[in-house]
């Protein structure tokens, strides 16, 4: 099978370049990791990140004929959809670092300023804090976020505003820690998204809701938060 | 917490809001105005004229013409942060952006003043 890979070395390379490689798969309808693997045998300079290759990690996000995913939970035929050529490139919007590896910074940096962790003032009690199971429902879908960056990289307006955006996947765990009970500083949480670009630069495209190996739903979080600033100002 | 000097209302719920409620005003100006020649029976401008110049007609004029300009601002400036930046044009970006914004605001101001002296001018 044909396998067409975005690479670059900034040390020995001017510009970026795809590069063509025939991979023998034996006929078996691999995941996109895999056949990662046997290029990398071929060509050892090739450059990727993975760790658990079982979609736990979230550090194997690239775009695979033109969607971003994790390569090792995407096999081939679903990667190529009928197509002949397996097309490898990194997430778009962020700096490439070398090959399919990109430079997350501009990612974390967005997260950071959302304050993944539980604030609360109050003492704490002698074990933990206890939820009930209706408040612990209310972070599924929002905390099985493995943080791949899959869906802020498809969204237009980080390509545009990185710095300014918080992003999709920023937003959701945004909304992880205003609905969680055991967070008090909810007011404070929403005053920081009131701006017009930390969360109204969402313009609803749903790029990310397409591409999140988890199944999860960014776009109905940023409603959720959108609806509770609203509630608050009106 | 994001800031900017030249948003409508420097706060992006207050931006959110303007764009809905000017669409929806935008929206039922234009039906109102379709509606018109949509009615059954001839349309004369006899009866055009006298629809446009009720004073009901001129005040939602100028409520959707000042929508046309909260609209439009929302929009366009929207448009110029995301495309007119320095990530697109380089050092370029500020001084194209300032000018754009610049112009539409003139652009809008004129529209503004243009449609109070059609409004009013008209008898
Ligand atoms: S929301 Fe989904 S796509 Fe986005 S970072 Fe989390 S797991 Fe990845
Ligand atoms: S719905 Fe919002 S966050 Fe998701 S891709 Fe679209 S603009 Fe980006
Ligand atoms: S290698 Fe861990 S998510 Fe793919």
């Amino acid at each position: 099978m044909l396998v067409s890979i975005y690479r670059y070395n900034p040390d020995t390379d001017a510009e970026p370049y795809m590069k063509d490689y025939e991979i023998d798969t034996g006929g078996k309808d691999l995941m996109v990791l895999d056949v990662l693997n046997l290029v990398k045998e071929q060509d050892p300079t090739l450059a990727y990140r993975r760790s658990c290759r079982e979609g736990v990690c979230g550090s194997d996000g690239m775009n695979m004929n033109g969607k971003n995913g994790l390569a090792c939970i995407t096999s081939i035929s679903q990667a190529t959809n009928g197509k002949k050529k397996l097309i490898l490139r990194p997430l778009p919007g962020l700096p490439v670092v070398r090959d399919v590896v990109v430079d997350m910074t501009m990612f974390y940096n967005q997260y950071e300023k959302i304050k993944p962790y539980l604030i609360n003032e109050t003492a704490a009690p002698a074990i933990e804090r206890l939820q009930t199971p209706e408040e612990r429902e209310k972070l599924d879908g929002l905390y099985e976020c493995i943080l791949c960056a899959c869906c802020t990289t498809s969204c237009p307006s980080f390509w545009w505003n990185p710095e300014k955006f918080i992003g999709p996947a920023g937003l959701l765990q945004a909304y992880r820690f205003i609905i969680d009970s055991r967070d008090n500083a909810t007011s404070e949480r929403l005053a920081d998204l009131d701006d017009p670009f930390s969360l109204f630069r969402c313009r609803g495209i749903m790029n990310c809701v397409n591409v999140c190996p988890k199944g999860l739903n960014p776009t109905q979080a940023i409603g959720h938060i959108r609806s509770m600033l609203l509630d608050r100002a009106t | 917490m994001v800031t900017n000097a030249t948003s409508l209302g420097r706060n992006g719920l207050y931006d959110w809001l303007i764009q809905r409620a000017s669409a929806v005003v935008l929206g039922v100006y234009f039906i109102c105005v379709l509606g018109f020649f949509l009615c059954p029976g001839e349309a004369t401008f006899a009866d055009w004229h006298a629809y446009m110049t009720s004073t009901y007609m001129k005040v939602f004029t100028m409520i959707a013409l000042i929508s046309f300009m909260g609209h439009a601002w929302v929009g366009l400036w929207t448009v110029s942060t995301d495309y007119l930046t320095s990530l697109q044009l380089g050092k370029a970006g500020t001084t194209v952006r300032m000018i754009f914004q610049g112009g539409l605001a003139l652009i809008l101001l004129a529209y503004l003043f243009w449609g109070v002296q059609i409004l009013w001018g008209v008898k």
